[in-house]
C-alpha cells in the first residue's frame, strides 16, 4: 500500500468499458467484484493505481479495471512492477498472477520481488490448472490429477504457493478464496501492509478444474473446513451450536499443531492458540497443514512489514547524491585526461 | 594500426609510422597499471594510440602459470592509429609463461626483453618450458634483450629499506622507464603521477621513481652495448582541447546518461553479470546523481522487464548484455515493440554460439538483432565502430527510442567494450536535445483518450501511470490500432503490423545518408564494414589506395532500418567485399534488401582482423 490521500469513488468506477471474456461462472468474475468493490473502501485513486500481470485467464484481469493496466508476458510481471515502482513509487501496484505464471514459469521473479519486499499487493489466483491452454496440470495439482498431459495422472507433488512464499522471505501471507464473503478484508488487510503482500486466492476454473476446492469452500459444512485466522483471536473452528467446536493447538513434543476439541466454549483449557500474525513459526506450519485432518487456514496467516525494497534502493540513491555535481561536462572530463594546445599536449 | 612501415624494420632505424609494444607478465605484475602509464605517456608525446587489454579468464589464476598471463597491448604513432595493432614490435615478456603465450604473435625481428630473474626452473616448468628459451636458440627470428630486471629492481630500490616482496614489486615501474627511454619520453609525468599515488607512502613512491629512473638509465648502457635503439615518432596533429582515454564500456555508459539528458529523463538501467557486458553496469552504479538508478536483476528477463516497467512510468529504460543474455531477453524486446515503448538494449557481442567464447570478440549477433524475433517485430539496430564512437551511438538509441516509441538495439563487442582510444572530450551543449514530453490530455475526438494515435513519425503518445484522466490497459496481446484496447480482428492485426513496419522504416528519415568513408562514391571496390572492423577496414583500404588500387570503404552505423541511400550507392561499384568477424550476416542482410552481390570475408577465431588480412582480401577481391 502507499500513504494516500483517499479519494472517493464507487465501484462503478473501477469498471472499464472492455467486455468481460472469463467463461461464464469462472471463480475471476468474483474476484473482480471482491476488488472493485474493495478500492472504493481503501479511498484508492484510479489515476494512481496499476495493475499488472503476466500471461493466463487470471492476467486478463487489468483490463477490466478502470485504472492503469499492463498485461505484460508470461510469468515476467514481478519484474515489470519492479521497474514500475522504482521509477515512480507513487504509483500503488496490484500484481495479478496465476499457479502457472506466478509459481512455473515465474516462480524465480516471484521470489525475488518477495524476498526484496517490493512494495505491492500479489494476488495468485490458484485453480491448480492450466486454464487458457486448455487444462493441463500446473505446479500447484494434486498428485494424480488427470490432464492432456498427465492421461495416467500427474506424479509430482505440488507446490504450497503459501509455504513458497514465506520461504522466500514474505512479510505478508494470507489466503482467500473467489467467492468468499471475507476476500474485501483480505484484500483491504493486503493493501496496508507497506511492502510485498501475497495473498493466494483459490479460483474455480469451472471448465477444466471444476469445484476443485469444495471440500472445503462448499457452503454446507463450511465452518468445519474453515479456519479462519484473525489476529489476537484463539485459532477455533467448527460450530458451537452443534457442539463441533474445535481448535488449533500447539504439540509442544513434537512441535507440530494439532486439532483440539473445545467443550464448553472453554478454547484456554484445550490449549487452542490465540493468532498472532507476527509469529513466522507458527506461520509456516499454517500454511503448510494438511487439509484433511486439519481445516484450511485463511485469512491473514503472516503480517511483519520490514523496510521496503524501494524506500532502500531510494534511499540510498538519494543520499549517494547529495552534494555530488551533476555537471554532464565535468564528468565527461573525469579520468586520465590531457590538454592539446599549439605547444602540444600536456597535463 | 597505423601505416606499419611495409617491410619489417624492427627497431634499428628511427622514426617508423607506428609501433605496437606488448607489456606481458603475470597477473600479479602489474601489467595494466604500466600499459596504461605508457599510454598517458603516448597520448602526452602526442602520438595517436589503440589499446587493448587481454586478462586471463580466470579470477586468481596461480602465480607463473599460462593461464594467469595478464596483457596490454599498445599502438602508438605519428599518424591516424585506429587499431591495437596486427603484430607487436615489442614484446615486453616478465616471465617464461608470459613469453611462451605472447611470443608468437611478434612480428618477425621484433624485440623480446625479457627478465631473466624470472627464468628459474620452476617457472620454466610452470611455463611447460623443458629447456629455457633464452639458451636453446628457439627465439633465433627475433631479437633478445634479455638481462635480470628483477635484480636490477632490487638493487635500483635498496637504499629505501625495502621488503624483497615489496622491492620485486617496482619491477613494472623498473620496465617502465625503459620503455620510456626507448621511445624518448618524458619522465617528469610519471614522477607526478607516483608522487600523487603514494602520497600516503613517500618511500614506495621514491622507490618505485627510483626504480623508474633505473630502467630509464639501463637504455643507455643497453644502447652503448648497440642492442637497443632509441626512438622518437613525431606527435601527429590533433586539434586543440581536452582529451581523455576511453573505453567502449564507459563510453557507452556516459553516452547513455548523456543521451537520457537530452530526452529530459532520468534513467533506469536493468542488468544482469554477464562477460563482456558487466561493465557498463559497474560504471553506471556510480553515476546516481545524473539521474540513474540501476538494478541487479535476478535473470536477463527481469533486467530488460523492470527496464520496460521503468519506461512505462516514465523514466528511459535501459538493459545490456552479450549473446546469450540476448536471446533470453528476446520475448520481452516483442512486448516493448508491441506496447511501443521506449527502451535502448546494448548488446557487447562475443564468441558465440551458446557461452561460446566469453571473453573473446565476435560480430555473429547481427541476425539476432536484425531478424531474431518471433512475429513481426521490427526494431531499430546501430552499431558502434570504436569506444569513442560508442559514445555518439549510445546518445543516438537513446534518440530513436524516445523519439519513435521503440526499444532500439545498440551493439558493441568484446573488443570495443576494453579496448581504449584517446578521445576528445565533447561539449555535451553541442549535442541537439530531444526533450520528450508526455501526453496530459485525453488526444481523442468527444474527450476520448487513444494511446495508440500516431503522430507524423508513427509514433504513439507516451502516457504516464498517475497522471489524472488517461487511465488505460496496454499489453503486449493484439490492439485496436487507436484505443489499444484488445482487438484480435484481422484488420487491426494488419493495420498494426503494417503501423510497427512503418514507423521503424521511418526511423532511415531521420538518420543521416550514407556516406563514403575513404575513397570514392563508385569504383571498382567498395569494402562495406560495420562494427568494430572498422579500424582495420579502413588502414586496410587506406594502404590498398596508397599502392593506387580503385577500392573505398564504407561504414554502416545504422544497420536497421540501413540509409536509403545506401542501396544506390553500392550499386555504383563493381564489387562489394564485406569482410565481418562472422559468417557472413551483414552480407546477407545487404543482398536481401538491395539486391546486391554482396560478397562476405569471414573471420570467426574470436580475435579481431589484422589489417594485412583485409588488405590481402582486397587484392584478392581485385585480382
Amino acid at each position: 500500500m502507499n500513504a494516500i490521500t483517499p479519494i472517493t469513488t464507487t465501484l462503478k468506477d473501477w469498471e472499464s468499458d472492455q467486455e468481460v471474456r472469463w467463461c461464464p461462472g469462472c471463480g475471476d468474475y468474483a474476484i473482480l467484484k471482491a476488488v472493485q468493490r474493495t478500492l472504493p473502501e481503501l479511498g484508492a485513486d484510479p489515476a494512481k493505481t496499476v495493475f499488472v500481470s503476466g500471461i493466463g485467464c487470471s492476467s486478463r484481469f487489468p483490463y477490466y479495471v478502470e485504472s492503469y493496466g499492463f498485461h505484460t508476458i508470461h510469468g515476467r510481471a514481478p519484474a515489470v512492477a519492479t521497474g514500475i515502482k522504482l521509477a515512480n513509487p507513487e504509483l500503488d501496484i496490484w500484481l495479478v498472477t496465476g499457479d502457472g505464471d506466478g509459481m512455473s514459469i515465474g516462480g524465480n521473479h516471484t521470489m525475488h520481488l518477495l524476498r526484496r519486499n517490493l512494495n505491492c499487493q500479489v494476488l495468485l489466483f490458484n485453480n491448480e490448472i492450466y486454464g487458457l491452454t486448455k487444462g493441463q496440470y500446473s505446479p500447484t495439482s494434486r498428485e494424480g490429477t488427470h490432464s492432456p498431459t498427465t492421461p495416467l495422472g500427474s506424479v509430482d507433488h505440488p507446490a504450497l504457493p503459501c509455504a513458497f512464499a514465506l520461504g522466500a522471505g514474505a512479510r505478508f501471507v494470507a489466503r482467500g478464496f473467489d467467492v468468499s464473503k471475507h476476500l474485501p478484508e483480505v484484500l483491504k488487510a493486503a493493501h496496508a501492509h507497506k511492502g510485498a503482500a501475497f495473498v493466494e486466492i483459490f479460483q474455480n476454473c469451472i471448465v477444466y478444474n471444476k469445484d476443485r476446492f469444495d471440500d472445503f469452500a462448499a457452503p454446507k459444512g463450511a465452518e468445519d473446513r474453515q479456519l479462519w485466522l484473525k489476529n489476537g483471536e484463539p485459532m477455533l473452528f467448527g460450530s458451537d451450536k452443534t457442539g463441533r467446536q474445535k481448535g488449533i493447538a500447539l504439540d509442544g513434543e513434537k512441535l507440530t499443531l494439532k486439532v483440539v476439541d473445545v467443550v464448553d466454549g472453554d478454547w484456554q483449557a484445550a490449549g487452542v492458540i490465540v493468532h498472532d500474525v507476527t509469529n513466522r513459526s507458527i506461520a509456516h506450519m499454517l500454511v503448510e497443514m494438511p487439509f484433511g485432518p486439519f481445516p484450511m487456514a485463511l485469512g491473514v496467516i503472516y503480517d511483519d512489514p520490514r523496510p521496503t525494497y524501494e524506500d532502500a534502493v531510494l534511499g540510498q540513491d538519494t543520499k549517494a547524491r547529495e552534494g555530488k555535481s551533476t555537471d554532464l561536462a565535468r564528468l565527461l572530463a573525469k579520468g586520465q585526461t590531457w590538454t592539446v594546445s599549439e605547444d602540444g599536449p600536456e597535463l | 594500426m597505423a601505416t606499419q612501415t611495409a617491410e619489417p624494420e624492427g627497431l634499428t632505424k628511427n622514426s617508423p609510422e607506428a609501433v605496437v609494444v606488448r607489456f606481458a607478465g603475470d597477473s600479479g605484475d602489474g601489467m595494466q597499471l604500466t600499459g596504461g602509464q605508457f599510454t598517458l605517456s603516448s597520448a602526452l608525446a602526442g602520438n595517436d594510440f589503440a589499446t587493448f587489454p587481454d586478462f586471463p579468464a580466470e579470477i586468481r589464476a596461480p602465480q607463473g602459470t599460462l593461464f594467469g598471463v595478464s596483457a596490454f597491448q599498445i599502438n602508438f604513432g605519428s599518424t591516424e592509429i585506429d587499431t591495437a595493432g596486427d603484430a607487436p614490435d615489442v614484446l615486453v615478456a616478465m616471465n617464461p609463461a608470459a613469453l611462451k603465450t605472447n611470443v608468437g604473435a611478434l612480428k618477425p625481428g621484433g624485440l623480446i626483453i625479457a627478465d631473466t630473474g624470472e627464468f628459474t626452473k620452476r617457472n620454466l616448468e610452470k611455463a611447460k618450458y623443458e629447456v629455457s628459451p633464452l639458451e636453446d636458440g628457439s627465439l633465433s627470428k627475433w631479437q633478445v634483450l634479455a638481462f635480470d630486471i628483477s635484480a636490477l629492481t632490487v638493487e635500483a630500490v635498496k637504499p629505501f629499506g625495502l621488503g624483497n616482496k615489496d622491492a620485486l614489486r617496482c619491477k613494472n615501474m623498473w620496465t617502465l622507464g625503459l620503455a620510456l627511454w626507448m621511445f624518448d619520453r618524458d619522465r617528469a609525468p610519471l614522477v607526478d603521477w607516483l608522487n600523487n599515488k603514494f602520497r600516503k607512502n613517500p618511500v614506495l613512491a621514491e622507490a618505485n621513481i627510483a626504480a623508474l629512473n633505473a630502467g630509464h638509465a639501463y637504455g643507455e648502457t643497453a644502447e652503448l652495448g648497440g642492442q637497443l635503439h632509441k626512438q622518437h615518432l613525431d606527435a601527429v596533429p590533433a586539434p586543440a582541447g581536452l582529451y581523455r582515454t576511453i573505453t567502449g564500456a564507459e563510453a557507452v555508459a556516459l553516452g547513455l546518461v548523456a543521451g537520457a539528458n537530452l530526452a529530459h529523463l532520468p534513467m533506469f538501467f536493468g542488468g544482469y553479470p554477464i562477460t563482456p557486458a558487466s561493465s557498463i553496469l559497474h560504471y553506471l552504479v556510480g553515476l546516481k546523481e545524473f539521474g540513474v538508478t540501476t538494478f541487479q536483476a535476478e535473470d536477463e528477463i527481469a533486467a530488460i522487464a523492470s527496464a520496460i516497467g521503468a519506461s512505462y512510468a516514465g523514466q528511459l529504460g535501459v538493459t545490456s548484455s552479450s549473446g546469450p543474455g540476448i536471446a533470453l531477453k528476446t520475448e520481452a524486446m516483442g512486448l516493448a515493440v508491441m506496447t511501443e515503448l521506449p527502451l535502448v538494449i546494448v548488446n557487447s557481442q562475443r564468441g558465440g554460439p551458446s557461452t561460446g567464447l566469453p571473453t573473446k570478440t565476435e560480430q555473429s549477433d547481427l541476425y539476432q538483432a536484425v531478424y531474431g524475433r518471433n512475429g513481426d517485430t521490427p526494431m531499430p539496430v546501430i552499431a558502434a565502430r570504436s569506444p569513442s564512437d560508442a559514445f555518439d551511438c549510445a546518445i543516438e538509441a537513446c534518440r530513436i527510442a524516445t523519439q519513435y516509441m521503440t526499444p532500439v538495439i545498440l551493439l558493441t563487442d568484446g573488443y570495443i567494450a576494453n579496448a581504449a582510444e584517446p578521445w576528445k572530450v565533447p561539449d555535451p551543449a553541442s549535442y541537439e536535445a530531444f526533450p520528450v514530453s508526455f501526453l496530459e490530455e485525453r488526444n481523442g475526438p468527444d474527450g476520448t483518450l487513444l494511446p495508440y494515435a500516431r503522430d507524423e513519425k508513427g509514433a504513439r503518445p507516451w502516457i504516464k501511470p498517475g497522471t489524472p484522466g488517461l487511465t488505460h490497459r496496454i499489453g503486449g496481446i493484439e490492439k485496436n490500432p487507436g484505443t489499444g484496447n484488445l482487438d484480435y480482428s484481422p484488420a487491426a492485426h494488419q493495420a498494426m503490423t503494417d503501423a510497427r513496419h512503418a514507423k521503424v522504416n521511418g526511423v532511415a528519415k531521420s538518420i543521416p545518408a550514407q556516406e563514403v568513408t575513404l575513397g570514392n562514391a563508385g569504383g571498382k571496390l567498395a569494402v562495406v564494414g560495420w562494427g568494430s572492423t572498422y579500424g582495420p577496414i579502413h588502414q586496410a583500404v587506406r594502404r590498398a589506395r596508397a599502392k593506387g588500387l580503385d577500392v573505398s570503404h564504407i561504414h554502416v552505423r545504422h544497420i536497421w532500418p540501413l540509409p536509403e541511400n545506401l542501396g544506390d550507392l553500392l550499386r555504383g561499384y563493381e564489387r562489394i567485399l564485406v569482410p565481418e568477424m562472422n559468417t557472413g550476416q551483414f552480407k546477407t542482410v545487404l543482398r536481401d534488401q538491395f539486391l546486391v552481390d554482396a560478397k562476405p570475408y569471414n573471420k570467426v577465431s574470436g580475435q579481431p582482423f589484422t589489417i594485412a588480412e583485409i588488405e590481402a582480401a582486397i587484392e584478392g577481391a581485385l585480382a
